[in-house]
């Protein structure tokens, strides 16, 4: 069996099941390919959970409440966000398109919002339903137009806070600019930090978008009128004029720039390719990104196309690549909460990176000293549960199958089944992709 | 700067066993903590210029805090801060401010990176400037550990270090680590963290087995001091590092800094007083060195909190410090004293904290400071801090 099924399977999707390897053998890029194709609806284990403006609501009404009370909203808000990671999981590990999921995952990644801010926690699930899902299989535009004004992203990086001090709301003086948004949308989410632009770009950009902001009432993004800066402003060189649609035109013009492109397409590669990838591949991704304007399906083609792509195991895996190409090898994905328990250990629960830049995607990243020894007493704790039911050296076969080399086959061969499979689970064949 | 390849090759030479040198009398004898504030510091609520006659205009009064302890006439110390009055009135306290790093924008991510790898713009390294001094130094002064899941760039690089999370308590068996370390023999990026993990483990078990360490799991204030002292004990034994690295965030104060910025100071004081407490007399040989990426505006913003700025405080406590000041060329807070009309300006480059302290603290050579450590750096001259 040629490797590209592996790579196909384990870098593109979420991990081989055992006998998806033959299934995808016959044509691995095809099988990529046709998973971007047609709508993506919410899956059904997720479709059930509350929308933004449930939780914007609860949320809002929780200030009304005594203290007694707001404890066990705060315990209500936390097990929303639970449940919710907990049924993804279980997505992740038994979808028949996971190289779609994947893609879904990393632009959340993109565009990160934490649940490590308390406003953000319910609603975390709902921002992946609503902004990011719809939309990373259409233009890169709407995508960014969707995650930047969800009403997860405006109060994450305090645009709901952010009030035009010519505003009418700002005269008083009392509350004033708030740059946040503005510049993680021009260093990580378009332009990227080299991007060529200046402070006075993302106090314009700020200025752009005040007044985009979050109505309890409503339960969603509303723009404040009272709150946005009037007149015009000048960013990167182009003006724009008063009023929610300068946010819009703004973020259109972001989403065409050179600087956007060349940082979507690293950001690819680095996922996808290398964590230092070759300059040509970046460059041909970028190329497709102007092109096509945008269009995240000929992007993710593109990806596919190039050579360097389909060389295996250059990239450690994450956390979470871990504990779904686990789950997926064994058969444990049906329970969501063992996973989500695994991620915390591992360090890596969802939507709850320390910074708007997201999780690492580079092996310096993940693979600390100390890291490495959470893995293989993950490894071996899975190998506790697992063993009495499966043969490593069958499994191995199975989801590594050509790239699965004579050391570590040897290994696993001459130990305990317990052994040999925590072996095989913190071996470096499946600890990469 | 090393070619990716340059930086993962040099490594396959490491000793496989962790290294038990028995320590020697003096070079090695200096301990170096470093601890980094990541989210940018209000250094001038911890360290608020109240003598500075456009203090409290520039300000305003959005932003505390309204209660401090006088350092000398101009300075004076955030409330959060109090427990380390004691250190000042011993001389083992001192304060750098209108500090910076090269990198004036505002970007937390470059800022980290430029105050991790000593250069002057983002990405320009991959090594940090702590492990590039390791290199000029005796293996016997250079065993340095990251107290944290991950080790931060600043110890990133050829040098070999450790890096454990004294918080967890279960590890995987010997036996297993040993077959694992088999497989990984063929793999440079798991072999190099494994040998690592390998020597921290030793040094941490050791640490643990002479000390009485509460074993409670806390969270947030509880867990730092818990690693404090974990990191203090290791420090003391003759046996373990010279260095150590850790990390606190939660520094980014946009909304509500009052209440946050106590918080954060008041962890940022116990981890102090918990390393002298657990060090003994090994303090006298410590500097404690406290920085952040940059500093934040001088005006508070429109919610109660401050804005990424540029310059900023450094804290530096320890026994061997020339203590009890502030070491500042002070700028001034007036209009048109401001960096582009908005931050404190950084008078002070943090690389000349860095400097002295690895020049006359651990005795790295002044050539390998110049040319490994900082090579950017001729103008800018040593602080005398110890």
């Amino acid at each position: 069996m040629h490797r590209d099924a592996f790579v196909a399977a384990t870098r593109f999707g979420l991990g081989a099941r055992p006998g998806d390897l033959h299934v995808i053998a016959p044509d691995p890029r095809g099988w990529l390919s046709a998973q971007l194709e047609g709508s993506d609806p919410v899956p059904e284990q997720m479709s059930h959970h509350g929308s933004s403006q449930d939780a914007i609501q609860a949320y809002a009404s929780m200030r009304m409440l005594a203290e007694v009370d707001k404890a066990a909203a705060r315990k209500d808000r936390e097990a929303v966000f639970r449940e919710e990671m907990a049924a993804r999981c279980v997505v992740s590990a038994t979808t028949e398109r996971p190289f779609r999921e994947r893609w879904v995952r990393y632009w959340s990644n993109h565009f990160t919002i934490s649940a490590t801010r308390k406003e953000v926690v319910a609603l975390a699930g709902p921002y992946e339903r609503e902004a990011i899902r719809p939309h990373c299989t259409g233009r890169f535009v709407e995508l960014l137009q969707a995650a930047v004004l969800h009403p997860a992203m405006l109060l994450y990086l305090d645009n709901v806070r952010s009030v035009g001090p010519g505003s009418r709301a700002g005269r008083s003086g009392r509350r004033g600019l708030n740059e946040n948004l503005a510049r993680e949308v021009l260093e990580l989410h378009t332009l990227g930090v080299s991007g060529g632009y200046e402070q006075a770009d993302v106090e314009a950009l700020a200025r752009i978008l005040t007044g985009w902001s979050v109505e309890p009432s409503v339960g969603g993004t509303q723009f404040s009128e009272k709150r946005h800066e009037p007149g015009r402003k000048r960013l990167l060189g182009k003006t724009y004029g008063e009023g929610h649609e300068g946010a819009l035109a703004a973020l259109e013009a972001l989403s065409r720039h050179p600087a956007t492109a060349r940082n979507v397409a690293t950001r690819l590669a680095r996922h996808f390719i290398d964590d230092a990838p070759q300059p040509a591949a970046v460059d041909a991704i970028a190329k497709v990104f102007l092109d096509s304007e945008g269009d995240l399906v000929e992007v993710a083609r593109a990806v596919i196309a190039q050579d360097a792509a389909w060389t295996p195991l250059t990239k450690v895996k994450s956390p979470e690549d871990l504990v779904l190409s686990t789950a997926r090898a064994l058969g444990y994905g049906r329970e969501g909460e063992p996973m989500l328990t695994a991620l915390r250990w591992l360090g890596q629960v969802p939507f709850s990176a320390n910074s708007p830049q997201g999780f690492p995607d580079t092996a310096e990243g993940w693979l600390g000293p100390e890291a490495l020894l959470t893995r293989i007493e993950w490894a071996e704790d899975v190998a506790g549960q697992a063993a009495h039911r499966v043969s490593a050296i069958e499994l191995a076969e199975e989801v590594l199958g050509p790239v699965l080399d004579t050391v570590t086959r040897r290994a696993i061969a001459s130990a305990s089944p317990r052994e040999a499979l925590a072996l095989l689970l913190a071996s470096p064949t499946f600890q990469r992709r | 700067m090393p070619t990716r390849r340059a930086f993962l090759g040099g490594l396959a030479t490491l000793p496989l066993l962790p290294r038990v040198a028995l320590a020697g009398r003096g070079a090695g004898e200096a301990r170096l903590v470093v601890l980094i504030l990541r989210g940018g510091m209000d250094g001038l609520a911890a360290i608020p210029a109240v003598g500075d006659p456009h203090f409290r205009s520039a300000r305003g009064a959005a932003v505390g805090p309204d209660e401090t302890s006088a350092l000398d006439g101009t300075f004076a110390l955030h409330p959060g801060l109090a427990p380390l009055l004691p250190l000042w009135t011993a001389d083992e306290l001192a304060i750098v401010h209108a500090v910076g790093t090269p990198y004036l924008e505002r970007s937390h991510f470059d800022a980290q990176d430029v105050l991790e790898t000593g250069l002057t713009t983002p990405m320009a390294s991959r090594s940090g400037w702590l492990n590039r001094a390791l290199l000029g130094i005796d293996a016997d002064a250079a065993r340095a550990m990251a107290l944290g899941r991950t080790v931060p760039r600043l110890l990133q690089g050829d040098a070999p270090v450790t890096s454990a999370d004294p918080t967890r308590e279960v590890r995987p068996q010997d036996a297993f680590l040993a077959r694992v370390s088999e497989l990984y023999r063929r793999d440079v990026a798991f072999d190099r963290a494994m040998q690592d993990a390998l020597r921290a483990q030793a040094m941490l078990a050791k640490a643990r087995g002479g000390t009485e360490m509460g074993l409670v799991a806390g969270r947030g204030r509880a867990d730092t001091q818990r690693v404090s002292q974990i990191m203090g004990a290791v420090l003391a034994d003759p046996e373990g590092p010279r260095i150590a690295v850790a990390e606190l965030s939660g520094w980014d104060t946009h909304v509500g800094q009052d209440g946050a910025l106590t918080r954060q100071l008041g962890a940022l004081s116990d981890a102090i007083v918990a390393l002298q407490e657990t060090m003994g007399s090994v303090w006298e040989h410590t500097v404690v060195c406290a920085v952040s990426e940059f500093g934040r505006t001088v005006a508070g913003n429109g919610t109660g909190g401050t804005d990424h700025g540029t310059g900023g405080a450094a804290l530096l406590a320890g026994g061997s410090l020339r203590g009890g000041r502030v070491y500042a060329d002070w700028p001034g807070l007036a209009p048109s004293a401001l960096l582009e009309g908005r931050d404190l300006r950084p008078t002070t480059d943090i690389r000349a904290v860095f400097k002295g302290l690895l020049r006359d603290h651990l005795g790295v050579p002044e050539g390998h400071l110049e040319r490994v450590v900082f090579p950017d750096s001729a103008t800018i001259e040593a602080l005398r801090l110890v």
